[in-house]
């Protein structure tokens, strides 16, 4: 019998059979990870077993390859501080929805699993929480392997005047060097790098660019996977509070 | 050697129902031989007309045996409220509670974001045309208090300008005692106290 233990956020709790649920989250140790929870429609369990919730897990299993089953112990619930609140319960879908999509299955990444706590802690707070989403989508992107490189031009080398951001590359692009390409590239939101206002219309122009970096890159190196439309809504729900 | 093949199919039907499995479905068909008269007969001439008769009703998606349920026919219960459920099985819920006395609208499921349940999937549109046609005035969120029920819940709510949009309370259940209740629904319930 295979075990460990570790701690995770959940992703997604689907019902199987009568009275068990299989759970998907994302672990600190063991990265993205399902297993059956018996038990887990019951009253007992599932007011904790909601996306968002920071769990502990026992997982067993008779061999690495099987799916396994959980027992899981409720660190933190973060449901009845999102339930009433819009831009959080879109935020969180999101954020779980983009895990579930993009994190391969079992491969531990603990710098975004920190970020990704951090994140969630952060819901309910709708001051800064649009702004700790998109530094987190460009933790995602860096810990997948499709970082983007802001810090200078990759035509001239300069760090003045950057405007620009090359969809094939990644790389931030002076105005200067932009020239006539500027049309065909993306444009850089100073709040991407660190500067300017992080109002909504500075976060939604950085967000499309990450969005654009994750569909078109990340999940397209996945296959036949889609963007979630739960990252779509959070996008429409920060259009309309800004 | 008796051919019991009809029953074995029985059983094995029976076996995939909610509740039973494999042992508890032989024992209510045993049951239901032994009882031939009063009971397995009635039942399979119930389930046969349950059969050919039962279909959603067209307006609110209540199961019934007519095209239009008992509930929306009832020219009593058209007070203007509406009460959105995700599931029949909630409909009958609030029914037993006998509070209630407007009429109800069925879903057939919550927004997914992670099983690619959009708004398409649900009876979403059918809900915005009963608000123009029957004169509503409150829709009444009934759904779960989970992250898929409030993400549908506040999605409806932005398709319905100039209507009152009510949800159900979340927080501590009639004769619950605060030891028992899981973190969240405390926090629910004090942020959603009130004055005594």
């Amino acid at each position: 019998m295979i075990e460990w233990r570790d701690e995770g956020a959940l992703l997604a709790v689907r019902p199987h059979g009568e009275t068990s649920v299989i759970v998907e989250a994302f672990t600190l140790q063991h990265g993205r990870h399902s297993g059956v929870v018996r038990g887990g429609i019951g009253r007992k369990l599932s007011p904790f077993l909601q996306p968002g919730g920071q769990v502990e897990l026992v997982w067993k299993a008779r061999l690495e390859d099987h799916l396994g089953a959980f027992a899981v112990e409720p660190i933190r619930s973060r449901t009845a501080v999102v339930l009433s609140n819009k831009l959080a319960l879109a935020g969180l879908n999101a954020v779980a929805s983009l895990l579930s999509q993009v994190l391969p299955e079992r491969e531990a990444h603990p710098p975004l699993y920190d970020r990704t706590i951090t994140l969630l802690d952060l819901l309910g707070e709708g001051e800064v929480w649009p702004l700790a989403y998109l530094q987190w989508e460009l933790a995602l992107l860096e810990e997948l392997g499709f970082a983007l490189d802001l810090t200078q031009c990759a035509v001239t080398g300069t760090t003045e005047d950057l405007a620009y951001i090359s969809p094939k590359t990644g790389r931030a692009v002076s105005r200067a060097a932009a020239g006539v390409w500027a049309e065909r590239l993306l444009p850089l939101a100073p709040v991407l790098i660190g500067e300017g206002d992080a109002g909504g219309p500075e976060i939604a122009t950085a967000l499309a660019v990450t969005g654009y970096f994750i569909e078109h890159r990340l999940i397209k190196s996945l296959g036949d996977r889609t963007m979630p439309a739960a990252r779509a809504r959070l996008l429409a729900v920060l259009e309309r509070q800004s | 050697m008796a051919d019991t093949r009809d029953i074995d199919q029985l059983i094995d039907l029976m076996a995939r129902l909610p509740g039973l499995g494999p042992r508890s479905a032989r024992r209510a068909v045993l049951h239901l031989i032994k009882k031939r008269g009063q009971l397995l007969l009635p039942l399979a001439e119930a389930m046969h007309r349950v059969g050919t008769s039962a279909r959603e009703c067209l307006n609110c998606g209540n199961i019934g045996t007519t095209d239009i349920c008992d509930i929306c026919r009832n020219e009593n219960r058209a007070n203007g409220q509406i009460c959105v459920v995700e599931d029949v099985a909630d409909l009958w819920a609030m029914e037993r509670s006998q509070v209630f006395k407007g009429r109800f609208h069925i879903l057939g499921g919550t927004l997914s974001a992670l099983d690619a349940v959009g708004p398409e999937d649900l009876r979403i549109p059918k809900l915005i045309d009963r608000i123009a046609t029957e004169q509503v005035t409150e829709v009444i969120l009934a759904l779960g208090a989970t992250v898929d029920g409030q993400t549908t819940a506040h999605y409806i709510a932005d398709q319905l300008p100039g209507v009152t949009v009510t949800s159900l309370a979340q927080g501590v259940p009639v004769g619950g005692e605060l030891d028992y209740l899981d973190d969240g629904t405390i926090t629910a319930a004090l942020r959603a106290r009130r004055a005594f």
